[in-house]
């Protein structure tokens, strides 16, 4: 097991007139990091619901090993595709272990109980995000860091072969924003994750898709999509961007002061087009 | 891989480690749920006996026994009690008694599944108007004397009415995308003053003077006048509702955790949802053509199960149902007594108690949202 891989083909996606997504195409190979950038609203989060199956794609296609995500049963495409949303679930007092327990639904059948293997997963599944120590807490009472946490355990448990995350680094302090993408990278999977801090983005992908206005404006390595040309024109902030000494990973700084470099926007003489 | 190979800082490796106990772990709420459905259950044989014993003719909990297991056929000795007792026992109140274990488990197993549903914990077939649309389908029928399925009218026109009810207040509540309990709630409520508005103009312009009376009070809901050779549809819907429901728990926790989530862990959910609604209307039309529209029963039960044994779909259902059962005898047993002579519909009692409940739950989802929000 050691990842699907994803084919994302010219998938535009609307509602009403406006376009949420335009004529997108993504790959991430087996066992690639892929990350997902862009301002908010640039349409990450609708890409990553045509790829677990929330919102129907109106042209393309997605492929998840060569089968069409959206023609599978939703039973089989859960077996192989996790998904960690933004959207949290309603109060219900669950237990966090009874909540990433849900992650086994996909492969038990209708009267089935949780078997020992499905329990040792579990807290296999917890102890990866460090949540061992909350699993008979009430999932209600949770912060929002460790609720996150808790629900990538969740994904964790359904064993994908690959795995979408959305923001998954949204209320985590430092420590586990970077325990959660190191431990995106040791994965027997292949992930597609949302992420909107770029120095993370460029650490820890493999390859990078730059969103914006529902379109794709670049990809590639981190080293050679993140230039201070796209930064400008993307975000429209000024930053200048390096190679870390130490880790070799690109390295954006942002100088807030500074005007935008906007292609075309004759600010850089070389810029012009 | 381009990318800087990530310094191993302490993210776990993905093998499985051994070794925890992690069974041991989830032991007290497995505990808490047997002790639960122990007390429940003890308390439904209690209550039942209870409910033959007390009336306008007291009959001692020991005659209640030995007439119960001598009807049975499991105590063939000589009787110690009056003929007159035996029949109200038998005649008058163990159909009543069940009719109101089998109402009460339905409704609070109903709430339980309503709630997950439309993911609203104030969610319940009383509030949401579905009751209403139930009897207004069941008074159409009494006052236009249809009778296209023979005795199962009422129960088909019933059901009818509450799935189209469902059906309109979910979307009417669901435009614009998400939720809220306020516009749940709401629309739920104005449907039910609309269909409750035709249904007593519906018996008020009927010209069927003591019989819309008669009606009128049944709208009222109560467990009154019950006979034996009626009570099988009422227990067979809920069998039915019980079984197909506990089949789908795990869908119903999957619900809990959001729409997009449960989708992404397989769960078609609109398809889902749709089938549970006709369940559900079936459900309870069946049983508000019985007993009438009884309120609030599957908006307590279900919570107050949940403080014992969690949100697990698995162990609230059964939980939920002996509990309605429970609460729905005693309720009852108040109605007959409290006002002796006269007899009080029950839903008026279980609205005594459900309307303050109410109050309760929303103030206090009101405080633990803003907690939420300081923090």
């Amino acid at each position: 097991m050691s990842g699907a891989e994803l084919t994302v083909e010219a998938v535009t996606l609307t509602a009403g007139a406006h376009h949420l997504v335009r004529d997108v195409s993504l790959t991430a190979r087996p066992g690639e990091v892929v990350g997902l950038v862009g301002p908010n609203g640039s349409g990450k989060s609708s890409l990553l619901r045509t790829v677990y199956r929330v919102l129907r794609p109106d042209a393309g296609s997605v492929r998840v090993d060569g089968a069409d995500a959206w023609t599978l049963p939703v039973r089989r495409l859960s077996r192989t595709v996790a998904a960690v949303v933004q959207d949290a679930g309603a109060d219900f007092d669950l237990t966090v272990r009874e909540v990433v327990s849900m992650g086994r639904t996909p492969h038990k059948r209708l009267l089935d109980g949780d078997s020992a293997e499905d329990a040792s997963i579990v807290a296999w599944a917890l102890d990866a995000v460090d949540a061992t120590a909350l699993a008979d807490r009430s999932f209600d009472r949770l912060s929002g860091g460790e609720r996150q946490r808790v629900l990538i355990a969740r994904a964790l448990a359904q064993q994908p072969a690959l795995l979408v995350l959305d923001e998954p680094t949204n209320h985590l302090d430092i420590r586990h924003q970077l325990e959660v993408l190191g431990l995106l990278r040791q994965l027997p999977a292949t992930v597609l994750v949302a992420l909107h801090d770029l120095n993370l983005a460029a650490y820890y992908c493999d390859r990078l898709y730059v969103l914006c206005d529902g379109a794709v404006t670049a990809s590639g390595p981190p080293g050679e999509v993140l230039t201070a040309e796209l930064l400008a024109d993307v975000y429209g902030v000024a930053a200048e961007v390096g190679v870390h000494p130490r880790t070799g990973a690109a390295q954006v700084s942002f100088l807030p002061g500074a005007p935008a470099a906007r292609a075309g926007a004759g600010v850089g003489d070389s810029a012009g087009p | 891989m381009t990318a800087a190979s990530p310094s191993p800082a302490k993210a776990a490796p993905p093998a499985l480690p051994a070794g925890r106990d992690v069974r041991g772990a989830d032991r007290p709420r497995r505990w808490s749920f047997v002790v639960t459905l122990t007390v429940l259950g003890g308390l439904l044989l209690a209550s039942a006996t209870a409910g033959m014993a007390i009336g306008s003719v007291h009959v001692p909990p020991g005659d209640v026994w030995g007439i119960v297991t001598h009807a049975l056929g499991a105590d063939r000795s000589e009787p110690a009690w009056s003929r007159a007792r035996e029949t109200i026992v038998l005649d008058v109140r163990a159909p009543r008694v069940l009719l109101g274990a089998v109402t009460g488990a339905g409704l609070a197993v109903i709430g339980t599944a309503m709630q997950a549903l439309v993911r609203n914990p104030l969610a319940e077939p009383y509030l949401l108007g579905v009751s209403s649309g139930a009897s207004l389908g069941a008074v159409a029928v009494i006052v236009f004397g249809v009778s296209l399925f023979g005795p199962l009218s009422l129960s088909v026109a019933a059901f009818a009415g509450a799935l189209l009810t469902l059906l309109l207040v979910y979307s009417t509540a669901r435009a614009g995308g998400r939720i809220t309990s306020v516009r749940l709630v709401l629309s739920g409520v104005a449907m039910a003053a609309v269909l409750t508005a035709l249904t007593n103009m519906l018996l008020l312009t009927s010209g069927r003077g003591n019989e819309a009376r008669a009606v009128l009070a049944w709208t009222l809901g109560g467990l009154g006048g019950v006979q034996w050779d009626t009570l099988w549809l009422p227990g067979a819907a809920l069998l039915l509702g019980i079984a197909v429901l506990l089949v789908q728990a795990r869908s119903l926790n999957l619900l809990l955790a959001g729409e997009e989530a449960a989708t992404s862990m397989g769960l078609d959910v609109a398809r889902f949802r749709g089938r549970m609604f006709v369940l559900l209307s079936l459900v309870t039309g069946v049983l508000v053509a019985a007993a009438g529209p009884i309120g609030f029963v599957g908006l307590m039960l279900p919570h107050v199960v949940r403080l014992f044994v969690g949100g697990d779909h698995r162990r609230v259902l059964p939980a939920a149902a002996l509990a309605g059962a429970v609460f729905l005898v005693w309720a009852d047993i108040a109605a007959r007594t409290v006002a002796a002579p006269m007899e009080i519909p029950v839903g008026v009692l279980t609205a005594l108690c459900g309307g303050p409940f109410f109050l309760w739950m929303m103030r206090r989802d009101a405080r633990r949202a803003t907690s939420r929000g300081v923090a």
